[in-house]
């Protein structure tokens, strides 16, 4: 069967043609593909909220969450990780408008916000291991950091993203490839801050609540 | 710059259709609809614990829509619609997941039959 489709001559030009006439097409599946990937992502988030939202009382004689959350710096990582969305935003823009500089530029400040995040993110556990509250001592703290710390790696993995893309913008410039990729990266990047929305409604504000 | 540059801002359809006004109007709403809960929370401005709680879990609810919208440009005509279709089938099982989980363990607790403290604290 496979020999026969070999020798026959329409076989030969089965190629898929993506770069000529059907950029978006080629493009538009990988982004829906990535998509699809994000919302899988979610799905996991989702298990990881409904394990915390179960165990969040139970301290098991630890502490609880009003007394080793400190909002202030989870507003101050909120409104980096809400800035460093729309200074994504504007290197998108800068790249629809073709310009190279502007989304490098965009870019380096997202990742810099990016990893202002987790570092203020790591100065918070660090803190809360040295008070004590280890993910070991209750079932309420090891799913807060489960959840936290999930998300708090996909952000890291989204900084080394930024790094990679980058480089590449730095050697082959903005060709359509690269545009692609910096979409699906501005998907991952928004998506990780919508996951933040939840994170800090349902763990931190109504931690505190109660 | 190149053709694909020219196709990004040709084609209003595709995921690739980003204007700074929807940035910056989502930058707004997002910067509003976090600021009031931590308010809220921080100075306790409600008295009341259980309206705060549904208050910022309304403003939750709007932020992730107003994101939506907004920064992960999800709409009827992107990719044909299998974005937004996508989107809602998550949004239904991350749904279920959740309230499924709270509610199901929610009465498994309490249903449950006390046992004597000494053997509770046997439990590893």
């Amino acid at each position: 069967m496979a020999a026969d489709a070999l020798t026959e001559p329409q076989a030969e030009p089965s190629f898929y043609d993506i770069e000529d006439s059907h950029h978006h097409e080629a493009g538009g599946s990988t982004l829906l593909g990535f998509w699809i990937y994000l919302m899988s992502d979610a799905l996991i988030f989702a298990t990881l909220f409904a394990t915390y939202g179960v165990l969040s009382s139970a301290y098991a004689g630890g502490p609880s969450p009003r007394e080793i959350f400190e909002l202030p710096l989870v507003a101050v990582n909120t409104a980096l990780l809400l800035t460093s969305s729309i200074t994504y935003g504007f290197a998108m823009i800068a790249m629809q408008e073709g310009k190279l500089r502007g989304t490098q530029l965009w870019l380096v400040v997202t990742g810099l916000l990016g990893i202002g995040f987790v570092g203020i993110e790591l100065y918070e556990f660090a803190n809360l291991i040295h008070e004590g509250a280890t993910p070991q001592t209750s079932a309420f703290l090891s799913a807060f950091f489960t959840l936290v710390a999930t998300h708090g790696l996909h952000v890291t993995f989204g900084i080394l993203w930024l790094g990679v893309m980058l480089v590449q913008l730095g050697q082959r410039g903005l060709h359509p490839e690269n545009q692609r990729r910096l979409m699906c990266l501005s998907m991952f990047w928004h998506f990780l801050d919508v996951v933040w929305i939840g994170v800090f409604t349902f763990v931190y504000l109504l931690g505190v609540l109660r | 710059m190149n053709d694909a540059t020219q196709h990004l801002d040709d084609h209003g359809d595709g995921p690739g259709h980003f204007t700074r006004r929807g940035y910056l109007i989502g930058f707004l709403l997002s910067v509003v609809l976090t600021a009031v809960p931590f308010w809220l929370v921080m100075t306790g401005a409600l008295h009341d614990a259980q309206t705060t709680a549904i208050v910022i879990i309304a403003f939750a609810v709007v932020q992730i829509l107003v994101h939506t919208v907004c920064f992960l440009h999800v709409n009827t005509r992107g990719e044909g619609g299998w974005t937004l279709m996508a989107y809602a089938f998550t949004a239904v099982i991350v749904l279920i997941v959740i309230a499924g989980s709270l509610w199901i363990m929610y009465h498994l607790n309490s249903n449950m039959m006390p046992m004597p403290s000494a053997e509770t604290s046997a439990q590893p």
